[in-house]
């Protein structure tokens, strides 16, 4: 269920438009004519990608009736930029081993 | 010094960026030759390198080997360098011993220095969005299972409350 689940948010976060979206919506709740304001593309087009979005669990809809408008559900994608962190804290300790190299050579070479 | 940055830029990347207070031959030969290698390029704490060995020309091949020195277990990978721009760009391929996403990948190291600092930029190129999705997936598994692993003992650990 959990993988599944991160299939989907992983499949959705995969296209460029929809990672611009959430980028949006990150600066606060939009209406999806807001949304495609700034993308050469219908409103329908941007209502299929709100959709992937909605069904990973991304995004969701506000209650006011006319707007609409769409808001970032946060959770969900913490869950998917948690492996983002965990893939930067392995690399994190191998660099800080590296920095303490690299701080070794410089001495050894104006020795 | 600037935190180490990692991106999806494309659906079949990762990208990771970093700066080091050194300038790019150093981080160059820190990649490149295997007695450096060694010192830093280790991954989780009780992993060792080995094996290393570097054959560092066009067509040449690679072949690391991590040891977990508790248990023993090995983890090897490889692969063939396919472009060498000594001090500022390193390609090669990688494939690990045992499969855990499809095909091979492309590993770019890009090395911009500014005022003695080098900007370190290393990207890795699946052959599919599968592939580097599986990437990401066993990732999330590993880190998963490694906290229910620290639960596990965790529990171990702690009387039973009564």
């Amino acid at each position: 269920m959990y993988n599944r689940r991160l299939d989907a948010t992983f499949a959705a976060l995969a296209d460029s438009t929809r990672r611009a979206i959430l980028t949006r919506l990150a600066a606060g709740e939009a209406s999806v004519a807001e949304l495609a304001r700034p993308f050469a593309m219908s409103q329908p087009a941007i209502s299929k990608h709100l959709k992937v979005l909605e069904r990973a669990g991304l995004i969701r809809r506000g209650r006011e009736a006319q707007r609409r408008p769409r808001r970032l559900e946060p959770k969900r994608l913490g869950e998917a930029t948690a492996w983002l962190e965990r893939y930067r804290q392995l690399w994190e300790g191998n660099y800080r081993r590296l920095d303490a190299l690299l701080q070794e050579l410089k001495t050894k070479e104006t020795k | 010094m600037t935190r180490l940055k990692v991106t999806t830029p494309s659906d079949r990347e990762i990208a990771m960026t970093r700066v080091f207070d050194a300038p790019r031959e150093l981080v160059f030969a820190a990649h490149t030759k295997p007695d450096l290698v060694k010192r830093w390029l280790l991954g989780p704490p009780g992993w060792s390198l080995p094996v290393c060995e570097i054959d560092l020309r066009v067509g040449g091949k690679y072949r690391w080997v991590w040891r977990n020195d508790s248990d023993g277990t090995t983890m090897g990978m490889g692969g063939v360098y396919r472009e060498i721009v000594a001090p500022e760009r390193l390609v090669a391929t990688e494939r690990f011993d045992e499969a855990w996403y499809p095909g091979e990948a492309l590993n770019t190291l890009i090395l911009v220095e500014t005022n003695g600092r080098t900007t370190l930029t290393q990207t890795m190129r699946y052959e599919s969005k599968d592939a580097r999705d599986a990437v990401m997936k066993s990732g999330m598994e590993k880190g998963v299972e490694a906290s229910y692993d620290r639960l596990a003992q965790l529990l171990a650990a702690t009387p039973a409350a009564r």
